[in-house]
């Protein structure tokens, strides 16, 4: 008897509580930075694609949902994506792509706020994906670590290079560097 | 054999192998960089190192480079003791200390064996906190893309280029960490067999510059096994496909035939199946927009109704392709595809195979030869594999000066530094300069009779009671001796000819010389090439020159003519093939790229190259080689016998087949030369643990989102009724039968070299024994000679006589419709001896208007101080050029 009373007291002692459920979508739910939503491609500090065409997330994706096929821009050296798509009916929020991401490229966003009457408007592409911004990880820049050349960073440019050996020179190759 | 012991486990293997293959060959993964179960040992990436304990009793051991041990009595080694790891960790982190960053815009990444060999070493996390060095790339040509940054100096690609392939143009410079493997300079490698460095090279410094176009990897790519339809050796390949286009080739591993390695041709002209004249439209009267697949049928059903229908099939279509035309039109009423001379040479060589006592080697046996005569052929340009093989070859009289000083075969450094450049004999007979020149022992350049009439003073030599030719001179004569005596005195002669320099004298010369040596007590083979993929099948299924079909059309008055997948252009002179066609009323072709002869075409119907079908060929050696289609085409473009059957069905002779097992059950069934071709490969209802086997890998890629565009609903996959192979990645993944292998892989390997686990032995068959079977045995052991001596060439007083001459790229059909073979094969051209140069005053490059019977073409002139006088050398296979070779004359 005594157990029933105490379970009313404490169901009805709720009525006073502070309330989880919000009144969406006049007022919106307050997300942390690191939610898993809506997929982006982002842009270097350079504001280029950051995207190089890897396949990496598309290979790490379990539902399958994202293909691409990488192209070369002959001017510049660069690799990017020629398309880019991601099946948002098919998404899981997973976030693996992001993890799987060498560049920073696609990353999930707190945006959740995708849904459509017709599934066919939830297959996203380049355009759609493709942001103006840096998103939560800024001032990384792939081609500036990795050894190929780009238009604007030649080989021996980047990050914790060496510049390129003189195959006919014979001393060590910091020398090589001192002398310039 | 040798017992061993490797980690614990006993161990029976060849003494003469050394502890890495016994190591590998028995299932334990060692990394390695620089061996290669065709390069052999050099010990110079220190990645293999294992600890060799002296007996039983000791138990501290030593670290040694299992690659640079034999695999002697009695050894006991472990590839997993703590310093064995510890020493090959830091080996590994060493050499990747100045790897660039760059494996996701690497070509290589996926497949590549230095991600494998890090892995398996346990290098996970980088301590070096210095600068990279760097190197500057060089264009290679429109082949293979360099990346100097990668490299970990292992020295393949030079020991493969230089070593095996017989190449001068790459090579390694400079010392220390200034070590750059390359060209002196930059400029296109010549080497023919250049785009193996792709397989060769384990990191990604040589690429394949045609999949950077369309860059895929390897886990995305839809694959099925393969034949190379480029040439008549029928190389073992893997087709990879993405997004409806074919991304690249493969080679897939047969010991008995390519072994390891591609040529270019086969590895850089797949592009044709890509590219933009291919034919998806039905075409019929009326229509160029193209109508649909029932109106296509409607028409000629009609058409067709009451007239008489012949045939023409090709030797680039499959035997099944040609047997289903053959029974649409009756025996009588089918040609081979092939002009009168053409099929003739085909017919003579394959049917001295077949009725000779001579054995026709594999590209195997042809590396185990001892010594080689080629006549009248440049191997490399026509053939190229088997080319490679001869390089190989000659190395086998020379190796055992190595076994003399105590040097195991495997041990590739010193064995070279004794051997140096010494090989055994390689003579050659060819109308022009040839591609081995730089290895041979002795060349004659001459025209055909004079080949022929060289190759019956072989025979006599070898064979005194056979006739010498009347009128040698004393210089020819010495020569015959010398390559009588050379061919005698190793026990594995090899003579090599071919239909190329378009002489029947030719090829019975080669053939009396073969039995000459075999009445010897020799175990000689002869190898005979021939101009396409499936020569050998279709002349073998037996049918009508062109001439003869036409002719006989005329006076039949046949109404309706069915071409399939052959361009007639390329067979017999452009007026000539104007006239026979001008007699039909309808001219029905079937092919799968836009050609001269889709063009007079009343009616064309898309099919499918060898990518979207299903078929077999038959190679040079007589060796019957199923191919697989490798993906389902959007276009509507099924495989010709498909389309022929429906064809058939459309018309009052409905066809009983109805898939590929139908089909090539009926030709092994119905016809006793190709008895058991329908059992080369696993039936269509074959299963692993009750499934087929997967066309694509466990981690394709982008299944759900691939066509969402198109349509969001994800359609059921085809069902493939052909072949035991599943379009999809549903389906068995584990080790096929070797027929069906559609890629390597197995865990901790996902580059090439995960071959090794699909072998018996390293090096050796693939489990369940290569694919393929041999058609052609030597059955009778009488021995006949041809014996009809040619006269003499004599310069002829019309004009110069015309000699084909072939180049790899740019003579053959296919191969010629993709970007990165039109880069190299060059313009049309004719060879002239420099005094026919200097009296019709002509110098190199020069342009020329040629006329070969009538029939006008521009050209470029090359001097070609080789060539006899009296001979033009003129380019084969390429456009405009009149394919019949009779005499040309020119006008400046």
């Amino acid at each position: 008897m005594l157990s029933h009373l105490r379970s009313i007291g404490l169901a009805l002692s709720h009525t006073f509580a502070k309330r989880e459920t919000i009144e969406y979508p006049d007022e919106k739910v307050d997300l942390a930075a690191r939610y898993r939503g809506r997929i982006v491609l982002t842009r270097d500090p350079d504001g280029m694609e950051r995207c190089v065409g890897c396949y990496l997330c598309a290979a790490a994706c379990p539902v399958d949902c994202i293909s691409l096929q990488a192209t070369n821009d002959e001017e510049t050296g660069r690799r990017y994506p020629e398309t880019f798509r991601i099946n948002f009916s098919r998404c899981i929020f997973c976030g693996y792509c992001e993890e799987a991401c060498p560049t920073y490229a696609i990353q999930l966003i707190p945006d959740y706020e995708i849904c459509e009457y017709d599934r066919k408007n939830l297959v996203y592409e380049k355009e759609d994906l493709l942001i103006a911004g840096q998103g939560k990880q800024h001032g990384y820049n792939f081609y500036r670590v990795a050894g190929m050349a780009v238009e604007g960073k030649n080989k021996g440019e980047g990050e914790n290079e060496l510049p390129p050996v003189d195959v006919k020179g014979l001393m060590p190759l910091v020398v090589d560097k001192l002398i310039g | 054999m040798a017992k061993i012991k490797i980690n614990g486990k006993e161990l029976e293997v060849d003494p003469n192998k050394n502890l890495l293959e016994a190591s590998i060959s028995a299932g334990f993964d060692v990394p390695y960089f620089c061996w290669h179960p065709k390069l052999g040992s050099i010990g110079s990436c220190r990645q293999c190192a294992v600890v060799k304990y002296r007996d039983e009793n000791d138990k501290v051991g030593r670290v040694v480079m299992s690659c640079m041990e034999p695999a002697s009595e009695g050894s006991i080694i472990s590839t997993e003791a703590p310093q064995a790891k510890e020493f090959r960790a830091n080996v590994i982190e060493a050499l990747m200390t100045n790897h660039p960053h760059d494996c996701p815009v690497c070509d290589e990444g996926g497949e590549c064996h230095l991600q494998d060999m890090t892995v398996m070493s346990g290098h996970t996390n980088r301590r070096f906190e210095f600068e990279k060095r760097t190197h500057n790339n060089q264009y290679l040509g429109p082949f293979i893309n360099h990346e100097m940054n990668r490299c970990i100096q292992c020295y393949r690609c030079v020991r493969y280029y230089r070593d095996y392939a017989g190449g001068d143009d790459l090579n390694v410079f400079s010392s220390r960490n200034r070590v750059y493997f390359g060209r002196a300079s930059e400029g296109v490698l010549e080497s023919e067999f250049s785009g193996n460095l792709v397989e060769v090279c384990p990191t990604g410094v040589f690429t394949d510059k045609t999949l950077k176009k369309h860059h895929t990897r390897k886990w995305d790519l839809t694959t099925a096994p393969s034949i190379c339809v480029h040439c008549s050796v029928g190389c073992n390949t893997i087709a990879g496909e993405r997004y409806g286009t074919v991304r690249r080739i493969y080679s897939r591993y047969n010991e008995q035939v390519n072994g390891y390695f591609l040529c270019d041709r086969g590895r850089f002209g797949y592009e044709f199946v890509n590219s933009d004249q291919r034919i998806t439209k039905y075409i019929i009267p009326g229509s160029t927009e193209g109508v649909s697949k029932s109106a296509a049928f409607d028409f000629i059903s009609k058409s067709i109704k009451g007239k008489k229908v012949i045939g023409v099939g090709s030797p680039r279509a499959s035997l099944e392709t040609n047997f289903a035309l053959k029974q649409f039109v009756g025996s009588e009423n089918f040609s081979v595809g092939l002009s009168k001379r053409d099929y003739q040479l085909a017919k003579l060589a394959v049917d001295t195979l077949i009725n000779g006592s001579v054995k026709s080697p594999s590209l195997k046996d042809v590396e185990k030869s001892e010594s080689v005569f080629v006549l009248g052929e440049d191997v490399t340009q026509t053939a190229p594999m088997l080319a490679l093989a001869i390089r190989q070859a000659i190395k086998n009289l020379v190796k055992p000066k190595a076994d003399k000083a105590g040097i195991p075969q495997w041990n590739d450094a010193p064995v070279r530094e004794i051997i140096q450049s010494a090989h055994g004999p390689l003579h050659i007979a060819a109308p022009v300069a040839t591609r081995l020149d730089d290895v041979a022992t002795t060349t004659y350049f001459s025209a055909p009779e004079n080949i022929a009439r060289l190759g019956y003073a072989v025979a006599h030599f070898i064979n005194t009671k056979l006739v010498l030719p009347s009128g040698l001179t004393d210089e020819v004569k010495t020569l015959a001796e010398k390559i009588a005596n050379d061919l005698l005195s190793s026990d594995k002669p090899l003579i090599v000819s071919g239909v190329h320099c378009k002489s029947s004298e030719v090829i019975k010369a080669a053939s009396d010389v073969a039995t000459a040596l075999k009445s010897a007590g020799k175990s000689v083979s002869l190898s005979y090439t021939f101009e396409e993929s499936n020569s050998v099948g279709v002349t073998m299924l037996d049918g009508k020159p062109l001439e003869e079909l036409f002719d006989e059309a005329k006076s039949s008055k046949a109404g309706v003519l069915v071409i399939v997948e052959n361009d007639l252009y390329r067979r017999l002179g452009k007026e000539k093939i104007d006239a026979y066609l001008s007699q039909f009323e309808q001219i029905i072709v079937l092919d799968h790229n836009e050609t001269e002869t889709t063009a007079k075409a009343t009616v064309v119907l898309p099919v499918g190259t060898f990518s979207e079908a299903d078929g077999t060929f038959i190679n040079q050696e007589g060796r019957a080689q199923r191919f697989y289609q490798v993906f389902v085409p959007e276009t509507d473009t099924p495989e010709s016998w498909r389309r022929i059957a429906e064809l058939g069905n459309a018309t009052e002779k409905p066809f009983i087949e109805n898939s590929f097992f139908d089909f090539t059950s009926s030709v092994a069934n119905s016809l006793p030369q190709f008895k058991g071709i329908a059992n080369i490969a696993p039936p269509p209802d074959f299963k692993v643990l009750g499934q087929k086997v997967a066309r694509e890998s466990i981690r394709y890629s982008g299944r759900t989102a691939m066509k969402a565009n198109i349509n969001i609903h994800e359609l059921k996959p085809v069902n493939d009724i052909d072949s035991a192979l599943s379009f999809t990645m549903e389906g068995y993944h584990g080790e096929a039968p070797s027929a069906l292998t559609t890629s390597y892989w197995s865990p901790g390997w996902n580059s090439a070299q995960a071959i090794n686990k699909y072998q018996i032995e390293v090096g050796g068959a693939l489990h369940g024994g290569d694919p393929g079977l041999r058609l052609i045995e030597p059955t009778v052991d009488k021995e006949s000679y041809f014996q009809t001596i040619p006269e003499a060439f004599k310069i002829s007083a019309k004009g110069l006589t015309t000699v084909p001459v072939y180049r790899i790229f740019g003579s053959e059909e296919l191969s010629t419709k993709s970007p990165a073979i039109i880069e190299r094969s060059g313009n049309a051209f004719i060879g002239l001896h420099p005094a026919d140069a200097k009296r019709a005053e002509l110098k190199n490059d020069d342009k020329l208007e040629i006329s070969i019977g009538g029939q006008l073409a521009t050209v470029n002139v090359i001097i070609m101080n080789e060539l006899a006088e009296g001979l033009a050398g003129v380019s084969a296979g390429y456009k405009g050029v009149n394919p019949e070779m009779s005499e040309v004359t020119f006008k400046k």
